[in-house]
C-alpha cells in the first residue's frame, strides 16, 4: 500500500474515533457544555489537559527549535512545563472550590464588577484567537504535506471534525476526545524517537540516550555534537547565546503565561473535587513531560544525524561534504516541499552546510573554498522527516501525520470552547440578557462555538502576516493581565475592584505597547528588535514578566488607596481557601 | 471548626506553598539558568549538569514538587478536618 493511502486510512480512522466519542458524550446542560458536569476523573483530566496544552507547535516545531537553538531552547522546555507548578499550587484548587464555569466569571465575581469581567473577556478573546489561528494553520500544513490535498480542503476537514465534537459535546465531548488525541499524539511522537535513540546510542529510552555514548564511537553524543557543530562555525550545542537576564525573563513569562491561559485553567474546573484538582495538575504535567523530555533528545539526535549526512567526510576536505547527486531519498522528498533548499554557491555540486554568519569562521570557510551556507533547513523538518531519516516503515509516517493533526485539533477545540463560553456565559447570560434559560444559553454556546470555528478557519486559511509574531502576545498578555488578577483574588483578601482593574489595564497596555514597538505587527517596528535597544535587556518574548510586576505594583498601590472589598467578597475569599463544602458547578450559588 | 483553625490551616498551606516554590525556583532558575555555567563543569551521566537541569532535570523536579504538594495538602486537609469527604 502506498504512503498516501495509508496516511488517509490512519488519519481517517482517527477522525472516526473522535466523532464516535462526540456522539457518545453529547452535552445535555450548560454544566456539561462548560465544565463536563465536573465528573472527569483526575487522570483523564490530566491527559485531556496535556492534549489541550500541547499544540501543533509543541508537536511539529519544538524539537526542531531546540535542535537549532541548543541550550537556548531550554526556555521553552522549562517555560512550558514549570507553569503547571504555579497552577497546582496557586490557582487550580481554589478555582475548583469556587466552582463556576469561566475565568472572566471568577474575575467578575471576585472583583464585584462587570467592568473587570469585560476586561478579562477581552484578554481571553485576544489570547485565544492568537493561539487558535496557529492551530488551524498547523492542521492545514499537515494535510498539505502528508496528504497532498490543497490547504483549504485540509482546513475545511479539520474545521468540520472540530465542529462536530465541540458543538455537540462541548467540554464533555472535548475532554474525552482529547484523551484519545493524547494517546495518538504521544504514540506518534515517541515511536520514531525510540528507534532513533536505538540506532544512535543503543539505548531505547530517548531521555537516557541523550546522555549516552554513540555506537561505534564511544564518545558521548552531546560532546561529539558540541565538537562537530563548532567545527562548522556554529555555537556549541550545550552553550547559549541569549543573555542570562533574557533567558530568565522568557522562561518566567512562559511559565506565568501558561498558568494564566484560560483554556488551561478551565480544564481544572471539570474534576469532581479540590484534592482532584491538585493531583490532576501533576498528572497533566506527567503526560506533558513524556513529550517534553523526549523533545530535547529528538532535537539533539536529529541535529547530529543531519550534520553527519551532510558531512560524510573530513570537514574542509574537497570531498568532505555530501555530493548533491548522492543525497538520500528523504532529502529529495523534503526538497519537494520546500523545507530543505539547496543553492550551490561555489559550484562544486556538493552541499556545504555551515554558519556563514560567524565572522570568526569566515577565514576558515574561505580556506575551504566555501562561499556561503548552501542549505536552508526549516525547523519543522526535524519532527516531520524523523521517521524517514530513521528508515522507519510507512505506518509510522502515517502515524506522525495523525499525531500532528491530533495535537492541533485538541488545542483548537479547547480554545474554541473558552471563546464560546466567554460569549454565551460572560457576555450574553451575565451582561446582555440575564433572563435567558439554561437551554437558550446552551444553544447560544453552540452557535458561538460554530462561529468561532469558522473565524478560526478563516485565520488559518488567510493568516494575517503577524500570526507568527504574535505568539509572544498570548503568553505575555496572560502573564501580565489574567494571572496577577486571579492570584491576588485568592491570596489577597484586601485586593479590591479598583486595584485589580488598574493592575490588569497597566499590565495589558504596557506589554502590548512594548511588543508593538519592537515587533510592529500592524506597522513598521518603531525600534529595531535587538538586545541593545531592549528595556533591561529583556526581549519582547520575556517582557510579560515586567508587565506582571507592574500589574502587582499598581494593584497594591491603588487598592491601598481605595475602599476594601465588601464583606461578602471577603467571605468568598475565605470560602475558596478551604476545600470543605465544594459543590458541583452550577450557574448560581 | 473555628475561625482560628481555618487561619492555622491557611498558614500551614502558605508555608508548604513557599517551600515548594523555593524548590521550583532553585531547580529551574537556579540550576538551569543562573548557575548553569558553574554546574556545566560537572559531568552527570554524559550530560553537563547545568544543561541537564535546563533540559530534563527541572521538568522531573516539577513533577515531584506537584505530587509532593498534593500529597501533603491532602494530608493537611484531613488533619484540620477541612477535606471534602
Amino acid at each position: 500500500m502506498d504512503l498516501r493511502t495509508l496516511t488517509f486510512i490512519v488519519v481517517g480512522a482517527s477522525f472516526a474515533l473522535y466523532i464516535g466519542i462526540a456522539f457518545w458524550t453529547r452535552a445535555r446542560s450548560t454544566g456539561d457544555f462548560y465544565v463536563a458536569g465536573t465528573h472527569v476523573h483526575p487522570v483523564a483530566n490530566g491527559m485531556a489537559t496535556a492534549a489541550d496544552w500541547m499544540s501543533a507547535a509543541s508537536f511539529i516545531s519544538m524539537a526542531g527549535l531546540i535542535a537549532f537553538l541548543g541550550y537556548d531552547g531550554s526556555v521553552y522546555l522549562m517555560g512550558w512545563t514549570g507553569g503547571y507548578v504555579l497552577l497546582a499550587l496557586l490557582l487550580a484548587p481554589y478555582l475548583r472550590k469556587w466552582g463556576r464555569f469561566t475565568v472572566p466569571e471568577f474575575i467578575g465575581e471576585r472583583y464585584y464588577s462587570n467592568a473587570a469581567r469585560t476586561v478579562a473577556v477581552i484578554c481571553l478573546i485576544f489570547i485565544s484567537f492568537t493561539y487558535v489561528a496557529g492551530q488551524m494553520r498547523g492542521v492545514g500544513i499537515v494535510f498539505s504535506r502528508f496528504l497532498e490535498v490543497p490547504l483549504h480542503i485540509g482546513l475545511a476537514l479539520g474545521m468540520g471534525v472540530v465542529f462536530i465534537y465541540a458543538v455537540l459535546g462541548g467540554m464533555k465531548g472535548i475532554t474525552y476526545t482529547q484523551v484519545a488525541q493524547y494517546c495518538v499524539l504521544i504514540f506518534a511522537y515517541t515511536v520514531p524517537a525510540v528507534f532513533i535513540a536505538i540506532q544512535l546510542t543503543g539505548n531505547p529510552v530517548p531521555q537516557l540516550g541523550l546522555g549516552g555514548t554513540l555506537l561505534g564511537e564511544g564518545a558521548y553524543l552531546l560532546d561529539k555534537l558540541d565538537q562537530i557543530v563548532t567545527e562548522l562555525g556554529f555555537r556549541a550545542y550545550t552553550d547559549g547565546s541569549k543573555s542570562t537576564v533574557d533567558v530568565f525573563a522568557i522562561t518566567l513569562a512562559l511559565m506565568v503565561g501558561t498558568a494564566g491561559l484560560p483554556h488551561v485553567i478551565v480544564r481544572f474546573f471539570t474534576v469532581p473535587k479540590v484534592s482532584d484538582a491538585r493531583r490532576s495538575a501533576g498528572w497533566a504535567l506527567l503526560f506533558i513531560a513524556i513529550l517534553y523530555t523526549t523533545a530535547p533528545a529528538v532535537g539533539a539526535m536529529a541535529r547530529y544525524n543531519l550534520i553527519n549526512t551532510l558531512q560524510p567526510g573530513e570537514i574542509g576536505a574537497v570531498d568532505g561534504s555530501l555530493a548533491y547527486a548522492q543525497r538520500p531519498p528523504w532529502f529529495r522528498t523534503w526538497e519537494d516541499t520546500g523545507l530543505l533548499r539547496f543553492t550551490d554557491r561555489n559550484g562544486d555540486d556538493r552541499v556545504q552546510y555551515y554558519n556563514d554568519a560567524n565572522p570568526h569562521f569566515a577565514a576558515t570557510a574561505d580556506r575551504y573554498g566555501w562561499q556561503g551556507n548552501e542549505l536552508e533547513v526549516d525547523q519543522d523538518i526535524i519532527v516531520l522527516a524523523n521517521p524517514e531519516i530513521a528508515r522507519l516503515p510507512n505506518w509510522v509516517i502515517a502515524l506522525v501525520a495523525a499525531g500532528g493533526i491530533a495535537a492541533a485539533l485538541s488545542t483548537a477545540a479547547g480554545l474554541l470552547l473558552v471563546i464560546s463560553a466567554a460569549f454565551s456565559h460572560d457576555l450574553l447570560k451575565s451582561i446582555i440578557a440575564p433572563g435567558i434559560t439554561d437551554r437558550q444559553e446552551l444553544a447560544a454556546g453552540r452557535i458561538a462555538a460554530g462561529v468561532a470555528i469558522v473565524l478560526a478557519g478563516y485565520l488559518g486559511w488567510n493568516p494575517p502576516g503577524f500570526v507568527a509574531q504574535v505568539v509572544a502576545f498570548a503568553f505575555g498578555l496572560a502573564a501580565a493581565s489574567l494571572f496577577p488578577a486571579i492570584l491576588l483574588g485568592i491570596f489577597s483578601k484586601r485586593m479590591n475592584k479598583q486595584g485589580a482593574i488598574a493592575g490588569m489595564l497597566t499590565g495589558l497596555v504596557f506589554t502590548f505597547s512594548y511588543i508593538l514597538v519592537y515587533k510592529g505587527v500592524f506597522f513598521e517596528p518603531l525600534r529595531e528588535n535587538i538586545a541593545a535597544n531592549w528595556l533591561f535587556g529583556i526581549s519582547p518574548e520575556g517582557i510579560g514578566v515586567v508587565g506582571m510586576l507592574l500589574n502587582f505594583a499598581v494593584a497594591f498601590a491603588v487598592s491601598r488607596a481605595t475602599r476594601p472589598p465588601p464583606a461578602e467578597v471577603q467571605e468568598l475569599v475565605e470560602y475558596i481557601r478551604i476545600p470543605r463544602g465544594a459543590v458541583a458547578a452550577n450557574s448560581a450559588h | 471548626m473555628t475561625e482560628r483553625d481555618d487561619r492555622a490551616y491557611w498558614r500551614a498551606n502558605l508555608k508548604l506553598v513557599g517551600l515548594c516554590l523555593a524548590a521550583w525556583f532553585v531547580v529551574s532558575y537556579g540550576f538551569g539558568i543562573l548557575l548553569v555555567d558553574a554546574l556545566n563543569r560537572i559531568s552527570f551521566f554524559g550530560f553537563k549538569l547545568g544543561f541537564w537541569f535546563a533540559q530534563q532535570g527541572s521538568i522531573f523536579a516539577f513533577l515531584v514538587i506537584i505530587f509532593f504538594y498534593a500529597w501533603r495538602m491532602n494530608a493537611l486537609d484531613r488533619k484540620f478536618g477541612v477535606d471534602e469527604d
